[in-house]
């Protein structure tokens, strides 16, 4: 139980982080800790006790495997994150090149 | 051709165009357009086709690579999303051709056109995941593309605006996989009729509550509901002309509005907490957008302030959950479509001649460009419920709805919205269309390809002219009523989808 409530937590830093932080590239940083938490989440759901890698060869009896499908969709949950990561990271760095700033309390252009 | 065999091509057409365009725009400029338009009309003849055979089947299911489900990820079409998908398809084709002439102004144009392609692979394969990660991924996908999209323009503003729709989204994005999480390990598989499936067969539990709640928030965001729709007024100003367009017509209705109800249909099954919220919601998209609008001097504002307030209408519907509600919301979602899809195009044309996104500005647009002048009326007009186009029919059955539901209060809202909404479209569109024509602008140079984006702009305002005819019997018609059938009877899905696989 205990691990799941550290998830949580490193979640939540996410959260906060993505709140409250005023530079840009910490509120990425919070959304990659985000990321991370839901990817770690859902990993830690497969898991059986004293579980082993979910290979199935030949002579091996199906026993005290972890689940496998929640590393099948955490791999492409990674990539999906990554993917936005780079695209987050390279339009922070052209707000930057625009407003010569990563503060987000003085990019604001726009109103209404 | 069986015509399950066709169910894939609808992703993967569009996606190889992408890689394609991707390839040949750099060595041949024209290659780009080229590819797109045909991919785009390609996409549109399919999901004619499958709208037609669906018709015939009822429902089709193309299990992926031949695993069966569980196990494997099938792609299940049923009368809902042919519905979806033709709507979607017809507006993004339209938007396409539009967009070959509009992004004349951008260097690297073949680029647009990638980022395009991939939006629509994404939002065909939300509409035709049978498995919920699947559908996630999908809209990841579309949502990666818009971001980019939206940032296409390079100016601050636009990078701006960008960065915070990224950030909200994928947050949102992040408490749709935690509900996905959650989801597989109440009930271990991914597959969304056999998660129905466990769901009916087991007593109500709090995991679903919580995963309710998980999605309300992260759909929510994707179809810009009240509560979370702060992206898309900033998202819609410094976007290319077609984005506003696309994402209005297409992107919040399937990333949104299909996904939710879809899910909240057909899998979880809609109970009384889940659409009390709904109405709750819709109520203050309703007031808030049509409120916020009153006050805006940008036209594409105001247009996404109305756009908010005109999703309130369809989740009003879907909240209500009768089958008259149900099918006015439906047809609302092919009007709306319509019509915003024309204003924004109409508003990205007047831009591009006169300069200016600014209301006070503008004037005299019958005069100086009839063609977008008598076809953003029209527009106009549909939006706001003038009787003999489409946008009337809808919002009238939506009202009637709530009344033969008993719900007084909410059809005096509707109403009252309504008369809101002709207020503000009013205001704004009386001056910039049949305002004096002073020469304070200067008309720049005439585009010569003017007549790529008339074309679309002349399709859509006969489309809003000519929807009623949807309501006497016809394909449509009948793709209305078969969709609504699937959405009111929400967990038969489960039975037809697991019956049809043995």
């Amino acid at each position: 139980m205990s691990i799941y409530i550290l998830c949580l937590i490193l979640f939540s830093v996410g959260l906060y982080c993505v709140l409250r932080k005023r530079n840009l590239i910490k509120i990425i940083i919070g959304i990659g800790i985000m990321e991370y938490a839901a990817n770690l989440f859902f990993v830690l759901i497969g898991y059986r006790n004293e579980g082993r890698a979910p290979i199935y060869a030949h002579d091996q009896v199906i026993k005290n495997m972890v689940d496998p499908v929640p590393q099948a969709v955490v791999l492409t949950s990674i990539v999906l994150g990554l993917a936005l990561m780079l695209l987050l990271v390279a339009i922070a760095i052209r707000i930057y090149e625009k407003y010569r700033t990563f503060d987000i309390t003085k990019i604001n252009r726009l109103k209404g | 051709m069986s015509p399950d065999l066709m169910i894939p091509y609808l992703i993967t057409v569009p996606l190889a165009a992408a890689f394609l365009i991707i390839i040949f725009g750099k060595i041949a400029r024209p290659a780009g357009y080229i590819i797109a338009c045909i991919a785009s009309v390609l996409s549109l003849a399919i999901s004619l086709a499958l709208a037609f055979s669906i018709t015939k089947y009822g429902i089709l299911i193309y299990k992926v690579g031949g695993w069966m489900p569980p196990a494997g990820i099938p792609m299940v079409i049923d009368c809902y999303s042919a519905f979806i998908l033709l709507t979607a398809n017809f507006i993004a084709a339209l938007v396409t051709l539009y967009s070959v002439s509009y992004v004349r102004r951008y260097t690297d144009r073949w680029k647009y056109f990638t980022l395009l392609m991939l939006m629509m692979a994404g939002v065909n394969g939300v509409a035709v995941s049978g498995d919920i990660f699947n559908m996630f991924v999908y809209l990841e996908i579309a949502s990666l593309a818009t971001y980019a999209l939206v940032a296409f323009g390079n100016e601050g503003e636009a990078l701006e605006a960008s960065f915070k729709y990224a950030v909200m989204s994928s947050v949102a994005s992040t408490f749709m996989l935690i509900g996905i999480a959650f989801l597989y390990n109440y009930t271990s598989t991914l597959n969304m009729a056999y998660i129905g499936k466990f769901i009916m067969e087991n007593p109500p539990a709090k995991a679903i509550s919580f995963v309710s709640v998980l999605f309300l928030a992260g759909f929510g965001l994707k179809a810009a509901l009240a509560p979370f729709h702060t992206w898309l007024p900033d998202a819609y100003t410094k976007a290319p002309a077609p984005i506003p367009a696309i994402s209005s017509g297409v992107l919040i209705k399937v990333l949104g509005v299909y996904a939710l109800t879809r899910l909240f249909f057909n899998v979880f099954g809609m109970t009384k907490p889940v659409s009390h919220v709904l109405v709750f919601f819709a109520v203050i998209s309703m007031l808030g957008g049509s409120i916020l609008a009153f006050g805006q001097s940008n036209i594409r504002r105001l247009l996404g302030y109305s756009s908010i307030s005109q999703i309130g209408y369809i989740i009003l519907g879907f909240a209500i959950g009768t089958p008259l509600a149900i099918m006015g919301s439906l047809f609302h979602i092919f009007n709306h479509s319509v019509a915003k899809s024309l204003l924004f195009m109409g508003a990205g044309s007047m831009e591009q001649s006169l300069g200016t996104q600014d209301i006070k500005k503008m004037s005299g647009v019958i005069s100086r460009m009839p063609v977008t002048g008598y076809t953003s009326l029209i527009g106009a007009l549909s939006i706001c419920g003038i009787p003999p186009l489409g946008g009337f029919w809808s919002k009238l059955i939506i009202i009637f709805a709530c009344i033969q539901a008993g719900y007084f209060g909410l059809a005096f809202i509707a109403v009252a919205v309504s008369i809101l909404t002709l207020a503000y479209y009013f205001k704004a569109y009386a001056p910039i269309l049949f305002g004096r024509q002073d020469d304070v602008l200067k008309v720049p140079a005439k585009n010569k390809t003017q007549f790529l984006m008339d074309i679309p702009m002349i399709i859509l305002a006969v489309v809003s002219v000519a929807s009623v005819l949807f309501l006497t019997p016809g394909v449509m018609n009948i793709l209305i009523r078969l969709a609504t059938t699937t959405v009111v009877n929400g967990k038969d899905y489960v039975n037809i989808v697991l019956g049809s696989l043995k």
